[in-house]
């Protein structure tokens, strides 16, 4: 017995000092940000000099900042777009290669190669094939008489120029799906066929609610990637041209931050958008309870 | 399945892949035409003659005309930082991922809890202190804001190797045990060599999001000639009055190049690793 107490407590300290590195990590490089992001955002605090206190006076400025409420409707609208279209994408390719057709490898590698390409990458490519002269989408349907959008130019359409990247790149979520889909029992898709159930009664009754929970984990990493949305519209829309469209939250964050030297004025809109995903998030979990099926495994 | 169905399905596939592969078909068919072909209506798929001295001229350093763009010294920075921050990750992720999977210690649990919390953390919230942090330790400037934190753990591949380490039986370490090995022995001799996909798939992600990073390199890094890829075909993108487009197709390729050999290489062990982590 006291063998076994010195070796549960021994285990005890070895324990924590493997885990060593992560905890002053944690403490390092997300607590304590998290934390003086708080304070900062009180105060007012260019780099050069040390901060100083004003109250709420940031968050009163950012109630009235009529650019901080275009990007986050911006940022809003973009994630409104990107993350079901991208979801539904991923979640229908992922069903098209669950039919197990021939050259399956092949054409999951053709759908999963996009998403590696770096961000910058991604943002100079699109740059390319979105230029409304002799981009690769206007230049083609210009060539059988059919006229296409100025995506870069126009602010009605620079969002879905975004939008569609996005979906482009869902290759990291089909692979997902396609795993979860995997999972799901065959004795189920055989019950439904017995109950006459055909290709979208059983995606409805048996695939979705089967898949809930991967669903649910990819919306809401969707929604937390879409508030940081930075590289490809800092590329591409530099200031959110036209017209402030693609001005995006992250955008105007670094702005605020490393532009205008306004720390503290970058950490109140950081912490209102902390909170503003705390909230999408839970509510996500809350809809989810009525929606979301787990099974035991 | 029906026959009708199958040959659907395969029609889908086929349209929907050459949708999904075009724009890198036409990056690649783009980054080889001389430069009036680029602008042909309709587009010209096939170049009348393949430029493959685009891609020198594009990471050629030549003052006058393409300004100061050294990409070959971009490539040999981002691939220190790359080899620094994979090593960091490997290091102390499956030391940290270990302890939260195959010892007791008071907390642990509660701790991995807040653990994931953090990944709900998005980045520009905690982008100034820690920009403040780094600044007040003199490191803006350098490359030690990109590659130190990896010694310190991350979430997600924690998360990962957590899952993975607890899928290998216990008694293979309370064996190890009986045999008079420590805690230390038990990880490096018996834990770690069965830990290797997992420690791969890691490996690769780090990577790839190291490679791939522009913001962390756009923060911290003050000096041109210490700048990275991404940061490079920013550069070159924004440099050019009339832009040239085969060059910078060119350029996109190289960068995308390598990421891609990667990805080839290790298959399996990539689509494996996606599949595990959203799954668990």
């Amino acid at each position: 017995m006291r063998k076994e107490e010195k070796r549960a407590s021994r285990d005890g300290w070895i324990g924590v000092l493997f885990a060593l590195p992560w905890i002053i990590g944690f403490l390092l490089f997300t607590s304590y940000p998290l934390i003086a992001s708080l304070c900062y955002s009180f105060t007012n605090y260019s780099v050069l000099r040390p901060p100083s206190y004003v109250g709420l006076a940031n968050f009163k400025e950012l109630a009235g900042d009529e650019v901080f409420r275009k990007s986050m409707g911006n940022t809003i609208l973009y994630a409104v777009g990107a993350v079901p279209l991208s979801a539904v994408m991923a979640i229908g390719l992922a069903m098209l290669l669950n039919m197990k057709v021939k050259g399956m490898a092949f054409y999951r590698t053709m759908f999963f190669l996009p998403s590696l390409v770096p961000q910058i990458a991604m943002g100079t490519l699109f740059l390319w094939v979105f230029n409304s002269d002799y981009g690769l989408l206007n230049n083609m349907f210009k060539a059988v008489g059919i006229s296409l959008p100025n995506w870069l130019g126009d602010p009605l359409w620079s969002k879905w120029t975004l939008i569609l990247i996005a979906v482009w790149g869902c290759g990291q979520a089909m692979i997902i799906y396609l795993a979860g889909l995997q999972d799901v029992p065959v004795s189920l898709y055989e019950a439904a066929e017995l109950d006459g159930a055909k290709l979208w009664a059983k995606t409805r009754h048996v695939t979705l609610p089967m898949i809930s929970p991967v669903i649910l984990f990819n919306v809401v990493m969707g929604i937390i990637g879409a508030v940081q949305t930075f590289a490809i519209p800092q590329l591409m829309f530099p200031g959110g041209a036209p017209a402030r469209s693609t001005y995006m939250f992250a955008m105007y964050l670094y702005d605020n931050a490393f532009q205008n030297q306004r720390m503290g004025y970058a950490s109140a809109m950081g912490w209102v958008m902390f909170v503003i995903i705390l909230a999408l998030t839970l509510i996500s979990l809350k809809l989810s309870e009525k929606h979301v099926h787990y099974e035991g495994g | 399945m029906s026959l009708n169905r199958k040959a659907a399905a395969h029609i889908a596939l086929v349209v929907l892949s050459l949708i999904f592969f075009m724009p890198l078909l036409w990056m690649l068919s783009t980054s080889v035409k001389p430069i009036e072909e680029t602008m042909k209506t309709p587009p010209q798929w096939i170049p009348s003659q393949f430029l493959w001295g685009n891609y020198p001229k594009a990471i050629e350093y030549r003052k006058e005309e393409l300004g100061y763009i050294p990409f070959l010294v971009y490539a040999r920075n981002t691939l220190l930082v790359t080899v620094l921050t994979v090593m960091g990750a490997v290091i102390s992720n499956t030391l940290v991922a270990y302890s939260f999977a195959r010892m007791k210690w008071k907390g642990r649990d509660l701790f991995f809890g807040v653990t994931l919390a953090t990944m709900m953390v998005p980045f520009p919230v905690t982008m100034v202190p820690t920009f403040s942090l780094f600044k007040w330790l003199g490191w803006v400037g350098t490359y030690r804001p990109l590659w130190v934190p990896a010694f310190f753990g991350g979430a997600f591949s924690i998360f990962l190797l957590r899952q993975f380490f607890r899928t290998i039986p216990m008694e293979l370490s309370e064996a190890a045990k009986i045999d008079g090995a420590s805690e230390v022995q038990t990880f490096f001799d018996v834990i770690l060599p069965l830990a290797r996909p997992a420690v791969a798939v890691v490996a690769l992600f780090t990577f790839m999001g190291t490679w791939n990073d522009f913001l962390g390199p756009l923060i911290y890094l003050v000096d041109q000639n210490t700048f990275t890829l991404s940061q490079g075909l920013q550069a070159y993108q924004t440099q050019h009055g009339g832009t040239p487009w085969n060059l910078l197709m060119a350029a996109s390729c190289l960068v995308i190049l390598p990421v891609m050999v990667v990805f080839f290489l290790a298959q399996k062990v990539f689509i494996q690793g996606i599949a595990t982590s959203g799954l668990k």
